[in-house]
């Protein structure tokens, strides 16, 4: 999300799950979509055996997705941006790119200021000693009008097409083969399939999961995939887009509503502490437009933040306090869970709330995490089901081997409905809103989130009420207005986050357009004056004056395009595709007759979708596709959006076992979240040559399912995925027993010897790579094994502090079994 | 995508076949319904496959089966081998294919193919514990199964297996309890990518016909629909990328039929055996007939008696 | 006495079988008995009505084997008893070279032979035989006792070799069922002969009709325990 953001202006997946079936050409990388989202791959099946679309996958090992692919090529893990710098420079040194839409809809023609460099993989602005980037030399030349400057030739050495050029020519098919051991055959067709797409006949479509996210680098590998998509003209058309695949059924209304670390609902900003007035905060944020007749939506910011208060704290919300601005809490740094269990082990925190969490099993270096847990005094796990986390105090023998008697953290278990014990929304990886009805009863005296959390909300406020006490304000000021404050229904809750007219609306006339205590039908109704509410902008029409929108079933689709517009209701504005306007080209006409979607008809922009536009901008007037942004056209450089460069640059994972062949004084990203206390816990290829790689099985939902019979009865026990050649080398027998162990802790399981994992040649040497799936641990019906993460490094990539997953170093060695 | 099914009605409707629409019933002479229903058939895409287990957990709920929480053996093939629980099961096979030296993991979903010509049933001694009926599924009726375990060794693919707590014979219904309903299987139902399709028999090759063009266009020559020929076809038909090759995918019988020796034991076996025990019984009594009892002589006890006499 | 009725009783007794041979004979008897029935009930559908003397087939299914156990163990004291005396005679190849004197009841003309003749012979051995197949064929088809075998052999039958199995078993059941018929229309047409089997004792005249070299010994050896005098 944090690249997806920079680059087109809105994190999410650009195109729909159903759109899958419109593509030509399918690139799974970074993800595994049949094993991991199996019912969204049928789309990608459909497209193969109606379209006769091709699919390539690139990965590790050859995955459940390889099975059924076109092409596979093996790459080792952690050097995605190698190979995919590498088809960048293929198309551009080919010139097989969309020149049209490159030059209209991105900011290829754009140009740099000067003081812009680029040595060694460093880019300018780098302060070695805080591991940061100043960010102020990577900004666009602005002209004398105000606007940045353009050349439309893309031939000015300073325009983004130029310095793209030489950013990315080292990256030839011998250098992606060096570093990432695809053989160059497999490479170059992976390059060539790709820029068939480059017309605007055909489209391609990227699947990506954690397996791009899950690196020190991980927005990096998002970002060259969205380069190589805009360089074919793929973003906005049918078929098309960077599509991240969400794991939960609710990952994205959870991201949406606001969990990440430092924002609020709706990818606004929690304020930070150098901006204690709503000025500050929203001076930043309010994009004036970088060229003429452009939306830069996010010009409305004001709106919606206002808005956002004046739900949470209702009629105290005024202008003259801000709106309630000054009672948010002001961050220092972002609060993600590698920071928190740091602050945990430090002795800086002693009550954690775990909701819907397992973090024993979910956050990197499980030992660290478990030392952390036994310095809390409180620990609530808040869950539907019995966590490893909740019972980490337990001993379970070698696979979580305690001592009770030592650990003094005090533990809750508040037993809470599953997803199908209660009503509510779901919000999927296409943004699409969705009710779900309650369809059995609470097991037992289990009760739901919401009710645990008002609960706890509604004692603690009441102790502030009558106790008093410090920071008490904010906590009173909170608006609870609920029909039963005990208890706030999920239509409550969603009629909230869509906002209402807290006065009459009224245009310029003077005519009312809204009522007061109308439901708002879009966020374009959103006022900064304090006259609407609306707790996520996003969502502002999913419970508009027609009603609860997230229960339409209707599957009509008229066009064939698989929009199904009256489903459920997605986000922004129901669109489907975003960024459709970039369907058509500058005049307005399709692209071709093969991919046509949004079109102008003379009077307005029409299609199957709804226009991610202003429908009734015309052409000439040449405002941009991508509105969100204040350029109105999509970012091939991020400017200073990114912590760690406005290109991508091959990094090393943290644990590698090579020096980088690209970049040989780089080691790893140099702007990645590290701890230096934990400098130390990291190995080297000395002691640790093998390189492996965590994943999720089918069988399995994350860490849930290994408590469930017939989850447990299909893939019942951890193994470890090996080629023949490093188990001959070990002397590993195909089912026999091994150990796995990095500089940070030890796991045992069974050998799968497999022709799908094959070792690689890197920089002439030979890399064997073992594959660990995640979803056993010590609690459940399945048989019981060590957390996966007991091996894996913490640091966290530089934008989304996402942990390094996904390419770590490790050791292996044939044992004897656990005595049954 | 192949259109889907719609969902029964909840009026209570009769079943659409039972038992007068049984073509075959183990070891009774019945007679076969004048007109035969439309036959049915499972379509398996192999090559649309991606081993999710879908169908094995769609399988094991619909018919309330519990299976053992077994352990890893180098494989992701969980359990190990079909059971009394498991009627289907996800078998995979690495494959390096020589000639494009590509690798391929092929995956086939295992089960009763449904036999035109059924060797469970002709093997089966006990009368109705195993029945087809005429739009081709073959059943097991667990009330008339003795568990002798026979239908094992008249299956051609390996199929049927005992149940070690109540001793009967189980294997895929084709969740005719469904298709009684209108509904297809309950795999059918689960699969993601519609590599189960479901419908009649001629729809099936159809669709079959659409994949197998699509997989030649892919370089697949040799793509093509199993529906064996030795067994009269079946019921449950795998489109193949290498038809030419089925026992690469965990040995899929290249060219199934009942097996001669099945077939010299229930069928000329039995008659060969009757008649000779009912030849010599005959001829038993045939030669009591002419030949009378064969007595024992006064003259004879006299000798006996002198011989004795003689001695003592 | 000249009567040539056996049920006047008269005539002078030989011993032929003891009360253990008899019960052990009869133990095999039954079980073959039973094994047949419900081998038959399973053998063809027209018998399969044979399985309800047994309470179902689920009952034969289980049961059968159980009986088999029982024969062989049976038929293993039968063996280690008769085997001495069925060992082949040079006057079994007379005896069966004259066989249409056989099959007429014209013994006179047949040597003397032992305590078995060369049709007795042939039944010890080809049942012996038949039993070893009919048990290591009938292993196959038993699930627990196939288990049981392949754990302590370490090894798993193919379904091929079941299928043999299968076959096998029939077939010599099939031929057992048919010299069983022989060997007990032996019984029924040589009259004299149940009471062997029975009460342990055959006239004398059957005797020296029948088994005439056999005879010869008895009286020769102990006769106050084999040989009782016409009263």
């Amino acid at each position: 999300m944090s690249s997806l953001g920079p680059t087109f202006g809105r994190g999410a997946m650009t195109n729909s799950w159903t759109d899958i079936r419109n593509t030509d050409l399918v690139l799974v990388m970074g993800g595994n979509a049949a094993e991991a989202h199996p019912c969204g791959f049928k789309w990608v099946t459909e497209a193969k055996a109606e379209r006769g679309a091709k699919l390539m996958v690139v990965d590790p090992r050859f995955t459940r997705s390889a099975a059924v692919a076109d092409h596979y090529a093996p790459i080792r893990p952690g050097t995605d941006v190698a190979f995919l710098s590498g088809v960048v420079n293929y198309l551009l040194s080919n010139d097989k790119i969309h020149k049209e839409y490159v030059r209209h809809y991105t900011n290829a023609a754009y140009l740099v200021k000067e003081g812009y460099a680029f040595n060694e993989g460093f880019f300018s602005g780098y302060d070695e000693s805080k591991a940061t980037y100043d960010r102020s030399s990577w900004e666009y030349e602005i002209g004398a009008d105000g606007y940045a400057v353009r050349d439309m030739t893309l031939e000015h050495p300073r325009s983004v097409f130029q310095l793209m050029k030489k950013h990315f020519a080292v990256y030839t098919p011998e250098m992606v083969s060096r570093v990432s051991g695809t053989p160059q055959d497999r490479f170059l067709k992976v390059c060539d399939w790709i820029a068939s797409t480059a017309n605007g006949e055909r489209a391609m479509t990227i699947m990506y999961a954690l397996g791009w996210t899950q690196h020190s680098h991980g927005a990096q590998n998002i970002r060259s995939a969205a380069m190589i998509q805009l360089l074919c003209g793929n973003i906005g058309v049918p078929g098309g887009g960077v599509n991240a695949l969400r794991g939960h059924s609710n990952v994205q209304g959870i991201t949406d509503v606001g969990t990440l670390t430092a924002a609020i609902p709706g990818y606004l900003n929690l304020p930070a502490e150098n901006e204690p007035t709503l000025e500050s905060h929203l001076g930043k944020r309010t994009f004036k437009p970088l060229q003429a007749n452009q939306t830069s939506y996010w010009q409305n910011y004001r709106k919606f933040y206002v808005s956002f208060l004046k739900s949470f704290y209702g009629t105290k919300a005024t202008p003259e306090n801000n709106f309630g601005y000054d009672w948010l809490p002001k961050l220092d740094v972002a609060y993600d869970c590698l920071r928190m269990f740091d602050l945990i082990n430090q002795g800086k925190t002693n009550v954690l709330i775990c909701q819907g969490f397992n973090p024993l099993m979910a956050i990197a270096d499980s030992n660290k995490s478990a030392a952390g847990l036994a310095k809390l005094k409180l620990l609530v796990s808040i869950d539907p089901i019995e966590t490893d986390t909740a019972r980490f105090w337990e001993n379970h023998g070698e696979f979580n081997n305690v001592d009770p008697a030592k650990i003094q953290t005090e533990v809750f278990m508040l037993p809470v409905t599953s997803f199908a014990e209660e009503s509510g929304s779901l919000t999927n990886s296409s943004r699409c809103i969705s009710w779900k009805w309650q369809a059995a009863d609470p097991y037992h005296d289990s009760r739901t989130d919401v009710v645990i959390l008002a609960d706890l909300f509604n004692r603690i406020r009441k102790a502030y009420e009558t106790q008093g006490g410090k920071g008490a304000e904010p906590l009173l000021a909170v608006d609870w207005s609920y029909k039963n404050p005990a208890e706030p229904s999920a239509d409550e809750l969603l009629k909230e986050l869509n906002g209402k007219a807290l006065v009459d609306l009224k245009d310029a006339g003077g005519k009312v357009t809204r009522q007061a205590g109308s439901q708002l039908a879009s966020f374009g109704e959103m006022r900064d004056d304090g006259s609407t509410d609306g707790a996520m902008w996003i969502y502002t029409g999913v419970y508009g004056p027609a009603g609860n929108l997230s229960q339409r079933r209707d599957n009509a689709d008229p066009s064939g395009l698989g929009v199904y517009g009256n489903w459920g209701f997605s986000w922004p504005a129901n669109r489907r595709i975003q960024y459709n306007r970039a369907s058509a080209d500058p005049e307005g006409k399709p692209w071709s007759e093969r991919k046509k979607y949004m079109f102008w008809n003379g009077e307005r922009w029409t299609g199957p979708d709804v226009p991610d536009y202003v429908p009734t901008i015309p052409p000439s007037q040449a405002t941009g596709p991508f509105i969100m942004n204040p350029e109105g056209v999509s970012r091939l450089w991020v400017r200073g959006l990114m912590a760690d460069g406005p290109f991508p640059v091959h990094y090393e994972p943290f644990e590698s076992p090579v020096t980088n062949p690209v970049f040989p004084k780089l080691k790893g990203n140099p702007a990645a979240r590290i701890f230096q206390r934990d400098r130390p816990s990291f190995g080297d290829a000395k002691e640790f040559p093998i390189v492996a790689t965590t994943y999720r099985l089918v069988e399995h939902f994350h860490y849930w399912t290994k408590g469930v019979h017939m989850n447990a009865v299909v893939q019942p026990e951890f193994f470890v995925e090996m080629s023949e050649q490093l188990a001959a080398e070990k002397g590993i027998k195909h089912g026999g027993w091994v150990r796995v162990w990095s500089k940070r802790g030890s796991v045992k399981g069974k050998a799968v010897v497999t022709k799908r994992l094959k070792p690689l040649t890197i920089d002439g040497r030979t890399v064997h790579t073992v594959g660990l799936p995640l979803n056993f641990g010590f609690i459940g019906v399945a048989r019981k094994a060590n957390p996966i993460n007991g091996l894996t490094p913490p640091v966290g990539d530089a934008n989304s502090q996402t942990p390094e997953y996904k390419a770590f170093l490790v050791n292996v060695e044939p044992i004897v079994g656990p005595v049954a | 995508m192949f259109p889907a099914i719609p969902n029964p009605t909840t009026d209570k409707s009769n079943a659409r076949f039972g038992e007068k629409d049984m073509i075959r019933r183990s070891a009774s002479t019945i007679t076969p319904p004048a007109k035969r229903q439309t036959e049915v058939a499972k379509l398996i895409d192999v090559s649309k496959c991606i081993g999710c287990k879908a169908c094995q957990t769609a399988c094991l709920e619909w018919n309330q089966l519990t299976e053992e929480v077994g352990v890893n053996v180098g494989v992701y093939d969980n359990p190990h081998d079909l059971t009394a629980n498991s009627w289907t099961l996800m078998r995979y096979t690495e494959y390096e294919n020589p000639e494009s030296g590509n690798l391929e993991w092929l995956i086939r979903k295992d089960g009763c193919m449904h036999c035109e010509d059924p060797g469970c049933l002709k093997a089966c001694p006990s009368p109705g514990a195993i029945v087809q009926y005429s739009n081709g599924i073959v059943d097991f009726v667990k009330e008339n199964c003795i568990g002798c375990g026979y239908c094992i060794k008249g299956c051609p693919f390996n199929i049927p297996r005992i149940s070690r707590a109540d001793h009967k014979a189980y294997k895929c219904t084709l969740c005719s309890d469904r298709v009684a309903v209108g509904q297809g299987p309950a795999c059918q139902k689960a699969c993601p990518t519609q590599a189960i399709v479901f419908g009649t028999k001629d729809e099936m090759k159809a669709w079959a016909a659409k994949r197998i063009a699509d997989l030649k266009s892919r370089g697949f020559a040799k793509a093509g629909l199993y529906d064996p020929p030795g067994v009269q076809g079946t019921h449950v038909m795998y489109v193949l990328h290498h038809a030419d090759k089925p026992q690469l995918y965990a040995g899929l019988a290249e060219n199934p039929r009942i097996s001669p020796i099945v077939e010299a034991w229930k069928g000329v076996g039995k008659y060969a055996g009757l008649a000779l025990i009912g030849l010599t019984a005959a001829a038993g009594v045939i030669h009591h007939l002419l030949q009378g009892p064969n007595r024992v002589t006064s003259e004879d006890e006299e000798n006996a008696e002198k011989l004795a006499g003689g001695k003592s | 006495m000249s009567t040539h009725d056996d049920g006047s009783g008269a005539h002078m007794r030989v011993r032929r079988y003891s009360g253990s041979a008899r019960i052990n004979h009869w133990i095999v008897a039954i079980s073959f008995v039973l094994l047949l029935l419900s081998g038959l009930s399973l053998f063809h559908p027209s018998l399969f009505w044979l399985a309800g003397l047994f309470g179902g087939g689920t009952t034969v299914r289980w049961l059968h084997p159980w009986i088999g156990v029982v024969l062989v163990v049976g038929f293993i004291g039968l063996f280690l008893r008769f085997f001495a005396q069925n060992l082949p005679e040079r006057t079994d190849w007379v005896w069966l070279a004259r066989i249409r004197h056989v099959l007429k009841g014209d013994d006179e003309y047949l040597p003397e032979v032992g305590k078995y003749n060369a049709g007795q012979k042939f039944v010890f051995w080809s049942q012996s035989i038949l039993v070893i197949v009919l048990f290591v064929t009938g292993l196959g088809l038993w699930a627990p006792g196939l288990a049981y075998v392949e754990g302590l052999f370490g090894f798993k039958a193919t379904i091929d070799q079941l299928r043999m199995a299968a076959l096998i078993h029939a077939g010599a059941a099939v031929l057992a069922i048919t010299i069983w018929i022989v060997h007990v229309y032996a019984a029924i047409w040589v009259r004299g002969t149940i009471s062997a089997m029975t009460r342990g004792f055959v006239t004398g005249g059957w005797g020296w009709r029948h088994h005439r070299k056999w005879l010869r010994k008895e009286v020769g050896h102990d006769e106050r325990s084999r040989v009782t005098p016409a009263e």
